[in-house]
Parts: structure tokens; sequence; C-alpha cells
């Protein structure tokens, strides 16, 4: 990699808390995606509704632990007193399930994510950071705009552009403001505790299984924004961007 | 480096956060960095949320199947850790014999009937189980509140904790909110029908502002003690004590 001087110069310098964010959050970021997917993998099924299990329909089903469309149980018993087809059955497999150490080790890096993501968010607002480097400015978002911008990615980038782009922006705002925020509260309207104090949580996600299934297409989005996010970084320099965002020079 | 700095410092003062969590009331961590997590959303959750605010409760249209997860069958000897012979027996007999012994730190410690304990009080609630698995499953329940068998056996202030044990070995404690909870009971009725034998027959706890595993089925013993304890050694085996999340 040739980084020249005038190079070096171009690269954008962020500010020492966003460096200093952006680092404990990719940390508790990374934790999470890895102790997520062993929390889906002990049940690796998803409904839409209140309550939802393996003896009631599912949306899908997920192949990625021994668990997937596993079969014992014992004959299934019909409640007498209701109408319906409710019945109650005990499990005979041995499930796969580390949920010990996933829990809690999701639950720790989501205390860090929300610790660094409030700081992020009020050193955000109140240095003019998402004004000034993350809101579009005047007259520069158009559908229009947006779509060249988005056409441009697949080509090879002429230069490295020194400050963000129109769908770089957009994108960083979906993923701050709405991906993080949704991803959280559905998290929350999991906890029996949490939503005993709001249950409004219940209400505006459809539901405990609703909530989940929301959690994990929206944990699925974050993962895809990052691999993304990743793939620019290299394209536009490794190195670069990687002193810029770490040990660079701040401005 | 002071780019440096700030993120060590961002990382201690967050442990010092953690640390902070560990004082003596705070269930015990033996090091482990998770168990400081977990009682530090204990702490949280004990310090933010509102401590009497009842679980969603739901309409019998409402009612799904629902699944039985447990470590075994007490009345089956094929089940090793878990059966009970006495339980066998109690079982073999429709319950006719069972007794719930209330002791520890209560001025009149004893033995409950099924009968006396129903004179105690009832509630009936529809409400979610949610499984640490990720599955969740509404039922009916009715039962006697644990509040009032705790106050008929006479709690003395200096107790603490509430240990429950079931017949098949397996244990729970919990701190006196959950354990006064007004949804906290102990039931013997499931959607309108007495329990089923492998749903916690003849007695087992609901407690629905925590997650499954807490929820002691096959009742046989309560214990109040004026200290912590962890009966199934949750956290020496990896788990959170604590499970409102």
């Amino acid at each position: 990699m040739s980084a020249s001087s005038s190079a070096e110069t171009q690269s954008i310098r962020h500010k020492r808390w966003v460096k200093s964010t952006h680092f404990i959050i990719t940390i508790s970021f990374l934790v999470l995606t890895v102790s997520g997917f062993e929390i889906l993998m002990v049940h690796p099924r998803l409904y839409w509704g209140k309550a939802g299990n393996d003896l009631t329909p599912a949306l899908f089903e997920l192949p990625v632990s021994r668990n997937y469309h596993h079969g014992g149980w014992e004959k299934s018993m019909p409640f007498k007193n209701l109408n319906g087809s409710q019945v109650t059955a005990a499990r005979t497999y041995d499930i796969f399930n580390e949920n010990g150490w996933g829990r809690s080790t999701h639950f720790l890096a989501a205390w860090f994510l929300i610790a660094t993501g409030l700081l992020y968010l009020i050193a955000g607002f109140f240095s003019g950071h998402f004004r000034s480097n993350l809101a579009p400015g005047r007259g520069e978002y158009s559908f229009k705009a947006l779509w060249s911008d988005f056409v441009s990615h697949f080509h090879k980038p002429a230069d490295y552009p020194g400050k963000y782009g129109l769908l770089q922006k957009v994108t960083y705002l979906w993923v701050i403001f709405f991906l993080f925020p949704v991803v959280i509260l559905t998290g929350f309207t999991m906890s029996p505790a949490i939503t005993a104090s709001y249950p409004f949580l219940l209400k505006i996600f459809f539901g405990h299984q609703s909530a989940r299934t929301i959690h994990f297409f929206a944990a699925v989005l974050l993962v895809l924004f990052l691999l993304v996010h990743v793939v620019m970084v290299i394209r536009l320099g490794f190195k670069r961007n990687i002193r810029a965002i770490t040990f660079g020079k701040s401005s | 480096m002071t780019r440096r700095r700030a993120i060590f410092a961002g990382l201690t003062s967050a442990g010092a956060l953690l640390l902070s969590s560990c004082v003596k009331k705070a269930p015990p961590t033996y090091g482990s960095i998770l168990r400081m997590g977990d009682d530090l959303t204990y702490m949280a959750q004990r310090g933010l949320l509102s401590q009497r605010a009842l679980a969603m409760e739901y309409q019998k249209s409402e009612i799904t199947s629902f699944p039985v997860t447990d470590i075994g069958d007490p009345a089956d000897p094929a089940s090793k850790n878990a059966y009970s012979k006495e339980y066998e027996e109690l079982q073999r007999n429709n319950f006719k014999d069972w007794t719930l012994t209330v002791d520890g730190c209560v001025s009149k410690p004893g033995k409950y009937t099924m009968g006396e304990l129903k004179m105690l009080g009832e509630r009936t609630q529809i409400t979610r189980h949610t499984c640490e698995e990720g599955w969740s499953a509404i039922a009916e329940w009715t039962g006697v509140p644990l509040s009032a068998v705790l106050k008929d056996a006479g709690i003395l202030p200096v107790a603490r904790y509430v240990s429950i044990y079931g017949f098949d070995k397996y244990a729970e404690s919990f701190d006196m909110l959950d354990a006064f909870h007004p949804q906290t009971i102990l039931a013997h009725t499931m959607n309108g029908e007495t329990i089923p034998h492998r749903n916690g027959a003849p007695l087992r706890l609901r407690v629905e502002t925590q997650i499954g595993y807490k929820n002691v089925k096959y009742l046989q013993r309560i214990v109040v003690t004026d200290k912590f304890e962890d009966p199934n050694q949750d956290i020496k085996g990896g788990w959170s004590w604590y499970t409102g999340i």
C-alpha cells in the first residue's frame, strides 16, 4: 500500500470520543453476535405473536444446531377444559444448550453497548457530530442522488473521499437511530421483569415472540451492515481507515 | 497516548461500576465476570423497575400448548437424579398424603396439607411462561399466593431469601420482592384442571417476573433464610441466579 503523506492528510480525522466509543461498540457488537447466535442455536425456531414453542406452529426454523427439527417428545396430552387443540407434552430429547454463559455474556455485552451507545448519542448531539458529519446537507438528499451514489459503489472508487458520502450518511443514520434502538428495545421486550414495568413494549412489538423475531431480523441487518462496512473499509484502504478510527491523528 | 488512556479509563470505570454492584447484598460472583454482569442486571432491575408491577395477563383465548422440559419425572426410576421414591408413592396415592413443609426463619414451622393451603387464599392468572431457551407458553394458573403461606407461617423480620425445593431435587431461591410479588403463587390448578403430573403436580411455583427455570415443580419444601442461599447451585453451575431478563 502506498499511503503517501498526501493521502494521509486526506484521511478522515475522527474525534477521540468517536474512536473510543466506536472501539467499545465494535467489541460489544461482536460479542453480542456470537452469544446471540449461541442463544438462537438453543431454540432455532421463530414465531409471530404473543407466545410460541415446539408444540405450536413456527414461522420458520433454522438448521443451526442439533435442536433443529428434533423429535423426542412424549405423547401429547390435551388440556381437558380448553376447547381448542392446546396440549402438553414432555421433551425426551437432550437438546444443545449453552445458555448459561450465552445469556450472561449477551447481557454483559449489552450493558457495555447501551452505556457506550448513550455516551455516543449525548456526545454526538452536543458536539454537532450528527448535524455536521452525518445529516445530509441542504439539497444533498434526493432519491436520485442516493441511487447514483448507490450505483457508484459498484465501480472502483476514483479517490479517497475524505468525507462521508450520501449513501454512507443515510446508512449510518439508519443504523444509529433505527436498527440499534429496535434491536435494544426488542431485547428488553423479551425480559419478564422489564415488560412487567413497561407493558407497552409487548404492544408495540406485537408480543414476546414477535419481538424475538424482530430482534433476529434487526440483528441480521446489523451483521449485513457490518459486512458491507468492512468491505468498504478494505476497498478504500484498510490500513488508512483502521488507523483513522483507532490510533491515527484525531481532529 | 491519551486515546489509549481514554479507552482504558472507560473500561476501568465500567469495571468499577460492575464491582460496586458486588456489595454485601448481591449474590456471590466467585470472581466470574459473567456473574458480575448478572449482579449488575439484578441491581439495575431492582433499582429502576417498579417492583409491584404485574406481568402481563392474557385472555383465555390466548392460551397455548405447553411443553414440559424439566430435569426428569420424579415418579420414574429411570430419571435417575430426579427420581424420588417418596414422590412415586405419594403420586400412586393421588397425593392424598402429600404435605408442604415450611421452615427456616418462621415462627411456626410445620407442614401444610393441600386443604390447609387452599384455605390461605387463591389467585387465578393467565400468564406467559418465558423459557431461557427462547420459547414461551401461555396458561391459566390457580394457586395460593406464596405471600399468604409465608405470612401464615409467621415469617420473621430477619428473613431475606426464600428457597423452594421440589421432589425432583430441583430448587431455586428468591429475594423477598419476588417472594411477595402478588403473582408469585403456588399453583395447584392449570387451565382449570388439577395440574397435570408432568407440569408439576401436585403443587408448583409460578414466578411471573422471572425466566422459566425459576419455576420449581413438584413442591416439597419451603425454607426461609436470613442469608443468601443458592440451593440449586445455579451460580457455581454457570447460570444466572436472578433471571428478570
